[in-house]
């Protein structure tokens, strides 16, 4: 790992940003298809802009007997943790801070999401929204641990918490061929922790939007938008953790990351569009009776793997 | 000494947002109040140089207090939530065990002979916690371990109003439990 120059700090949410705005252009493109017709590129880069100009000149929508300290902390917390997360992911081989606990940083930022969900859920004080906050709250517990085994998982094979020595642990084989249900179930935690469909529930049209259903403006442009980075965040760092990270033949290690992860980013998009809402009921009962019981196996026998291999 | 600077100022953020536990009028608020003061204190230990014990102590305590602010809400306040409510009860007493309490640490820091430093800190401090976990404290922690499990089990089954006879019927033979939330597996 090279040593990280001060300015990759401004860089870094450049480069998350532009990243989100793609992965939303995609998703507009999607939507139109599924609608039936194709989207012309104008209207992929417009709709998107459009709204955010939109929210930008929006008024504030005020409720009686708000909470605004927790609501507006819930709001802005969501954008910082997922840039806060992304301080130790490598873009082909350099980090902003390649922390020893990288890892644990990452899934540290990353359950904030739980506390900043609740309190934009709580802050407004309005029912519909309140319940959206304890949706979120339980799809956390369904979703965290199975997500902390597939974690472990990787940096059991690798030997190390740093986020850049699992990139370099899978110089040879990627983790995801003898780890693919960690790969799978760390992908489906991570649109479950941005609240993507088929887990979005806690924003779910059955309660006119849940957690985000009181939030108008700037406010809820800076809660979606952190929405969407956490799970470009979320969604890269299975790049590095289980996809070999930059290691790739020709190409060089920046662009190898950037194309997997634009692969893997895309492939979720996809496949969101694919699958109906899931309940909480649901996901909870599968993800603690089928997941965690799956992913502990495969830690388990990367363990065993790793010890007599 | 620059790392001296943080240390003062998590130090002071710590204790004001502990006191705010006691001063806010709301459950909610005190509950993440409470959890400022433990991301606090967090800092202090990441400025330690544990870096693992320090960023667990951030994902612990998060996890914690969103759970703890459920069941606060649940227990300690009104139904409808957003009413004022008050942390104090005992208020004279607790004050003055909180204060006394607090005297007496402080009064020990500086009375205390500490003994001067013996060995230095390991190369890697996640990698030494992690050998005495599992090595010289293993015992430690396998007991606790179970302890921490069993009492999970035991509050549970005196929680819960439903046993196996109200799922699966008197003679234990149906097919399906009668539960009140269906699950995702289609037991």
């Amino acid at each position: 790992m090279t040593e990280v120059p001060l300015w990759s700090l401004a860089v870094l949410p450049a480069v998350l940003g532009a990243a989100t705005i793609v992965a939303i252009a995609f998703d507009v493109a999607l939507s139109a298809r599924a609608g039936g017709r194709a989207a012309s590129l104008t209207e992929v880069v417009v709709v998107p802009l459009r709204e955010a100009v939109r929210l930008l000149v929006g008024q504030r929508r005020v409720t009686t007997a708000a909470d605004r300290v927790l609501w507006r902390t819930g709001v802005v917390t969501v954008p910082v943790i997922a840039l806060l997360a992304a301080l130790v992911l490598p873009l082909g081989g350099v980090a902003v801070a390649d922390l020893g606990v990288g890892v644990v940083w990452f899934n540290a930022m990353e359950i904030l999401a739980w506390a900043a969900v609740w309190m934009a859920g709580w802050g407004p004080n309005s029912v519909l929204s309140l319940v959206g906050g304890y949706r979120f709250v339980a799809q956390g517990l369904a979703y965290e641990l199975p997500h902390m085994f597939a974690l472990i998982s990787a940096a059991t094979a690798a030997g190390t918490l740093r986020v850049g020595g699992i990139v370099e642990a899978q110089s040879g084989v990627w983790f995801v061929v003898w780890m693919p249900v960690a790969f799978v179930v760390y992908l489906l935690s991570a649109v479950a922790m941005a609240f993507r469909g088929p887990f979005d529930a806690p924003t779910g049209r059955d309660l006119a939007g849940g957690a985000v259903e009181e939030l108008s403006g700037v406010d809820r442009l800076v809660f979606q938008g952190g929405r969407w980075l956490l799970l470009v965040v979320a969604v890269a760092m299975s790049v590095p953790l289980f996809l070999g990270g930059g290691h790739g033949p020709l190409l060089p290690p920046w662009l190898w990351t950037v194309l997997k992860t634009a692969a893997v980013l895309a492939a979720v998009l996809w496949l969101r569009r694919k699958f109906p809402t899931v309940r909480m009921d649901r996901f909870a009962e599968i993800a603690w009776v089928v997941l965690i019981p799956l992913t502990i196996l495969q830690a388990l026998a990367v363990g065993v793997l790793v010890l007599t291999w | 000494m620059l790392s001296a600077v943080p240390a003062w100022v998590f130090g002071a953020l710590a204790l004001v947002s502990g006191a705010l536990v006691f001063r806010l009028d709301s459950m909610a608020k005190v509950t993440f109040a409470l959890l400022a003061s433990f991301l606090f204190v967090a800092g202090e230990v990441l400025l330690l140089g544990l870096g693992y014990l320090g960023v667990v102590l951030v994902l612990m305590m998060v996890m914690e207090m969103v759970i703890m602010v459920v069941f606060m809400i649940m227990y300690m306040m009104n139904p409808a939530g957003l009413m004022p409510m008050a942390m104090f009860h005992n208020t004279r007493g607790s004050a003055a065990i909180a204060g006394g309490i607090f005297i007496a640490l402080t009064v020990g820091i500086f009375l205390v002979d500490w003994p001067a430093r013996a060995g230095r800190p390991p190369a890697d401090s996640t990698l030494a916690l992690g050998e005495s976990l599992m090595g010289g404290q293993m015992l430690t922690m396998m007991t606790l371990g179970l302890a921490l499990f069993a009492t999970i089990v035991a509050s549970v089954v005196l929680a819960t109003h439903r046993g196996r006879y109200d799922r699966f019927g008197d003679d234990l033979r149906a097919d399906h439990p009668d539960d009140p939330i269906p699950g995702g597996v289609g037991r």
